[in-house]
């Protein structure tokens, strides 16, 4: 390795690891005595639980015990919560279903826990909880968002009258109404967001082990964010108090949000522990992963965008129903509400926007954040209206966003979001220069000399990160604070470990962290090491989601640096009989400006211990802690413009280029925020061309395993052109915006108005399957004929 | 997965023998449906008798103007044989197009058409080829060996040991994959015999598996070219219909698949 700074393509220092096998995940990890669980779950997608019979179970080999819901709840343990309050229009809070655990009385999904099994092995606990006799009385399911909300809809929850969450809206109806009553031009559409499985490679583990004699348990888990995972589960859960749970979230296999819950299973294994006295394991199949972990997207809306005759808009209204599954999962209430409306506004100049957001309970797997979470949904929905608006104005899809863009900053939207820098032209440009928007006529004549039919697509996202200002998001009804800690801890010998409460499950942070101590100290990045997933470790942290960890956490070690800065520089002033102020720092030395005097960041760090000579009443050490509170969210945004071919005999779409163009301020290292961008990619066209949960009438999960739920895989996907272009964000101290989930914000209307664009029709829904396609492509030559 | 014992065979007789004593034995070819279905906890075998290494049922030779090909032979080892994409190309490119690299090094020719998935590839072949089976008790043609979804002529317990296919003056197979499974949604397989004759053979879209489309055949057999294809579907009655594609589009795909294979062979 080397000194690899800010913009050093360094190559990530965890891969090894990775590469070699040996990482160490949750499933990895082997505790004497250790048992397995099993669970119990619901072949129905709604029903009583008449009773469970356990003796068959209990009979069997190895069966430690089978422990149901009434245990659980007899116990004391808490039903799982969500954290952040949203409350209707009338100002009536949002209407919380009770999620326990294991289910006492009634299933509300396919997949949902009645019991589970403790065993010797997971060959005995999968036995036994096949042999577990639940008895159920079925009942009539809903799984349709729109279905859910008729009169006489199946109820799911008592709490939740015509399975009505809340009724929620966000800007100024009535400025909204009169925009509509001046406009010469209204584009009206219904867009549907397909509901989607995350699909980590690791699947979700626990390993939970409680040590009765210290009344201590330990939670080795697959987690986003193990200390919110700690501070729920003892905060509501009533697991234990914080300091006798300690949660270990080690090497974690990608989690694009669905790690960041705390589900029934983890949960269980916790209490299972104490209950039987072993450490329990869990580990998550496939085919529970598809059932249980909480599910991403899947909203009907219909909005209406309002022009003048200059084609500037006027305002934007929007409906939406949002379906969150059978309960409220961690944060489920905040993607469809501040996540999602507030970016409404796109990279535009809307005077006026109304949306109503509503939610609703179906006998579905519950929803949560999933990478992007909400803004796929808004940017869906605003660059499928701004293509729609440009083609029925007759105005390029270009210039029809230029006339509109936000130019001056800071930019007051009506829906919260102040927008603090960016250049919106300088991406749209870029990309459409590298995309060759221009020759486009020329290979669209060129495909249908083969019979095949070209598209293009543009999309131009704003997307807001580095959640988030903590009284911020406390005034809209989270029920935490969003800031991020860490702490420097610099050795006697001068290598440096660095604590954040960030979490890597595949971003880099072993890496990209590093290179802030060695652009810092001019360290070699081997001279550092990262610490993070260990609530014993790092003593407080909000986790990593929302592209938060390089805006939010990065700024905390920057601040912490900054007090180990400021701190050897006292040392090395006092050493060297100089003035701190006359102290630089380079190439590993902190040098006294003008002279030859110099000592080297290991002989200062060595003196802060030996603490032999340190200046009047400075402590030893050195070793500095920061927390770091956000000012603002951060607007990553740019361009991507999709170009495809499609046949038009079997409805193939195929993606001949992808471009992005994205501003996402300050760059650390290129190599993996285009690691980011092209994964994010993949998600998005993922979900445009092939991802969909779908669901039969009585809530059965058709796509529950590969065979039927699609996967983007890499010959469905042609090799990106990316460039980043920086605004700097004012609001941190390096300048950065977030890149994790701009990929899968910014490509789905790509691809689709690339699509539209071939085919001549706008009525088409995600996922672009082969035989919509087809159909629409049919339809059209018959058109054509005619 | 349920526990299970596992036993390789030496020989056919072995075999024969280990399944004999076994209380619920299956075999296993290379594992790539058989393994995933006991993880499913769909099926539970007391006993995995592996055919894999049994030399007889390994390896590819010529036979008359065609080949033969051991039942244990991975689907990589077809599409990589000269011998089969000089007889008949149309199977190696079938073989080739099977699943993904780790399918085709594992899966075998006997576990695929012992299994006969509606959406495997080889039952097109085979039935458009008019090749024989050879199990351990007999020698069994291609129509009378499928003989409905995931059903086929074989005993419980019978071995399939080789397949003899015919050799053909042109072959050829298209297929259509489902985008998630990526077995077929529609796959059509052209051989025209050294008389002239066609046949053409249709799977991933029927409800009972493989069939053969006589239109086509009759048609092909007068004017072997695309166009003589291009106007004929099979019923849609017949057809499959699912989450990714409707009996309707199947039909399509039928035609396109096969206008492709001709323009291919
Ligand atoms: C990801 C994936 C993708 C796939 N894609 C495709 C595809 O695109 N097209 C396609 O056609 N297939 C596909 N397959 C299936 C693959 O071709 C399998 O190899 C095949 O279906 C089964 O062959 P096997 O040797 O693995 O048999 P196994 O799974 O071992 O066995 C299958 C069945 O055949 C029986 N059996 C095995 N050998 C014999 C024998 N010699 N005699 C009698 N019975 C026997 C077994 O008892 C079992 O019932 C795919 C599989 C996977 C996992």
């Amino acid at each position: 390795m080397a000194v690899e700074g800010i913009g050093a393509r360094a190559l990530r220092k965890e891969d090894k690891r990775f590469i070699t096998g040996k990482g160490k995940y949750t499933d990895d990890m082997v505790l004497p005595g250790m048992g397995f669980a099993a669970f119990v779950r619901s072949p129905h997608a709604h029903a009583r639980v008449k009773g469970i019979d356990a003796s068959a179970a209990l009979a069997m080999p190895g069966v430690d015990a089978v422990l149901t819901g009434d245990q659980l709840v007899g116990d004391g343990i808490g039903n799982i919560i969500c954290g952040w309050m949203i409350h209707s229009k009338d100002g009536s809070p949002m209407k919380m279903g009770a999620w326990r655990a294991l289910e006492p009385e009634t299933v509300r999904f396919v997949g949902q826990a009645v019991a589970v099994v403790v065993a010797d092995t997971q060959a005995q606990a999968r036995d036994a909880a096949d042999a577990v006799e639940v008895d159920y009385e079925e009942l009539p399911a809903v799984v349709d968002p729109l279905s859910a909300l008729e009169p006489g809809a199946p109820q799911l929850h008592p709490e939740a009258e015509g399975n009505l969450i809340f009724d929620w809206e966000i800007g100024d109806e009535a400025a909204t109404n009169a925009a509509f009553d001046n406009a010469s031009h209204v584009t009206r559409m219904e867009i549907s967001n397909n509901r989607l499985v995350p699909n980590p490679m690791e699947p979700r583990a626990a390993l939970a082990d409680y040590n009765d004699a210290e009344e201590h348990h330990t939670l080795y888990t697959t987690s986003q964010n193990p200390h919110v995972a700690r501070l729920v589960l003892s905060a509501f859960y009533n697991i234990a108090p914080e300091h006798k749970l300690r949660v270990i979230a080690p090497d974690v296999g990608g989690g694009f949000g669905s790690k960041i819950y705390i589900y029934p299973e983890e949960m269980v294994c916790l209490w299972a522990s104490k209950r039987v006295g072993r450490p329990v394991k869990w580990v998550s199949d496939r085919t529970e992963a598809f059932l249980t972990d909480a599910h991403g997207r899947d909203h009907r809306s219909e909005a209406e965008l309002a022009l003048d005759a200059d084609n500037k808009i006027l305002g934007f209204r929007v409906k939406t129903v949002a379906n969150l599954g059978a309960y409220m999962s961690l944060f489920s209430s905040s993607v469809p509400t501040y996540l999602y409306a507030t970016l409404l506004s796109g990279q535009y100049n809307i005077p006026a926007i109304h949306a109503n957001v509503k939610t609703v309970y179906t006998n579905t797997t519950p929803v949560d954040a999933y990478r992007g979470a909400g803004r796929p949904e808004a940017t869906y929905l605003v660059e499928r209206m701004m293509e729609t608006a440009a083609r029925e104005v007759g105005l390029s899809p270009a210039e029809f966003r230029r006339k509109n863009f936000v130019r001056s900053f800071p930019h007051q939207t009506p829906v919260i979001m102040c927008y603090d820098a960016g250049d919106y032209d300088v991406t749209l440009d870029a990309a459409m220069k590298t995309a060759d928007y221009d020759g486009f006529p020329a290979r669209k004549a060129e495909a249908a000399s083969r019979g095949k039919l070209r598209g293009i697509g543009l999309s131009c996202y704003i997307e807001a990160c580095g959640i988030a200002p903590s009284a911020a998001v406390g005034s809209l009804g989270a029920g935490v604070g969003l800031w991020e800690s860490a702490e420097v801890r610099v050795n006697p010998v001068g290598t440096v470990e660095v604590l954040t409460g960030s979490h890597s499950h595949g971003q880099g942070h072993e890496t990209t962290f590093a290179q802030l101590i060695s652009e810092r100290f001019g360290l070699d990045t081997d001279a550092v090491s990262i610490v993070h997933g260990d609530t014993d470790k790092v003593q407080f942290g909000m986790g990593t989601y929302g592209s938060r960890s390089g805006a939010v956490g990065m700024s905390a070690i920057v601040k912490a640096l900054d007090k180990v800065e400021s701190k050897a520089k006292k040392i090395a002033a006092h050493l060297m009989e100089a003035a701190e102020g006359d102290i630089q720092i380079e190439g590993g030395e902190l040098k006294v400006a003008g002279t030859d005097k110099k000592l080297t960041f290991t002989e200062v760090a060595l003196a802060a211990y030996t603490a032999h000579n340190l200046p009047e009443g400075m402590e030893p050490g050195l070793k500095e802690g920061a927390f770091y509170d956000p000012t603002n969210f951060t607007f990553p945004a740019g361009t991507y413009v999709c170009e495809v071919e499609i046949d038009p005999e079997t409805g193939k779409t195929e993606i001949i280029n992808f471009v992005a163009a994205d501003d996402f301020g300050k760059v650390i290292n290129p190599m993996i925020v285009e690691g980011q961008v092209h994964g994010g990619l993949v998600q998005g066209i993922g979900q445009a061309l092939l991802e969909n949960a779908a669901y039969d009438e009585t809530g059965q999960l058709l796509t529950a395993s590969y065979m039927d739920y699609t996967m983007p895989r890499a010959d469905d996907v042609p090799s990106f052109s990316l460039s980043t272009h920086e605004t700097l964000c004012p609001g941190n101290p390096l300048g950065m915006k977030g890149c994790g989930e701009a990929g899968a914000i910014g490509s789905p209307p790509a691809v689709i108005n690339a699509i539209t664009d071939a085919l001549g029709s706008n009525d088409l829904t995600m996922p672009a399957s082969p035989e919509k396609v087809w159909a629409l492509a049919q339809s059209g030559m018959k058109q054509a004929a005619e | 997965m349920y526990e299970t014992n596992y036993h390789r065979a030496g020989s056919i007789a072995e075999a024969a023998e280990l399944m004999a004593k076994a209380e619920d034995g299956k075999l296993l070819g290379g594992g790539q449906t058989l393994l995933p279905t006991m993880k499913q906890r769909l099926a539970a075998p007391s006993d995995l008798v592996d055919v894999t290494k049994i030399g007889e049922m390994n390896g590819i030779c010529e036979d008359g103007d065609g080949v033969a090909i051991g039942a244990a032979t991975t689907h990589a080892e077809v599409a990589a044989s000269d011998l089969v994409k000089q007889k008949i190309p149309g199977l190696a490119s079938l073989a080739g197009g099977i699943g993904d690299p780790a399918v085709r090094h594992m899966g075998t020719l006997g576990g695929s058409i012992a299994n006969n998935d509606p959406a495997a590839d080889y039952p097109a072949a085979l039935v458009a080829l008019g090749a024989i089976v050879k199990t351990n008790k007999r020698d069994l043609a291609a129509e009378e060996f499928f003989s409905g979804m995931f059903e086929t002529a074989l005993d419980e317990d019978e071995i399939v040991m080789s397949v003899r296919f015919p050799g053909a003056s042109a072959s050829a197979y298209s297929k259509y994959p489902n985008p998630a499974s990526r077995y077929a949604m529609a796959g059509v397989f052209v051989a025209k015999a050294g008389d002239g004759s066609v046949k053409v053979a249709v799977t991933g879209a029927g409800q009972d598996g493989v069939f053969r489309m006589p239109e086509m055949e009759a048609a092909l057999a007068s004017n072997f070219a695309p166009d003589a294809v291009a106007g004929i579907a099979p019923d849609a009655d017949g057809l499959l219909s699912d989450i990714h594609g409707s009996a309707a589009y199947r039909a399509n795909l039928v035609t396109v698949m096969a206008k492709r294979a001709v323009a291919a062979a």
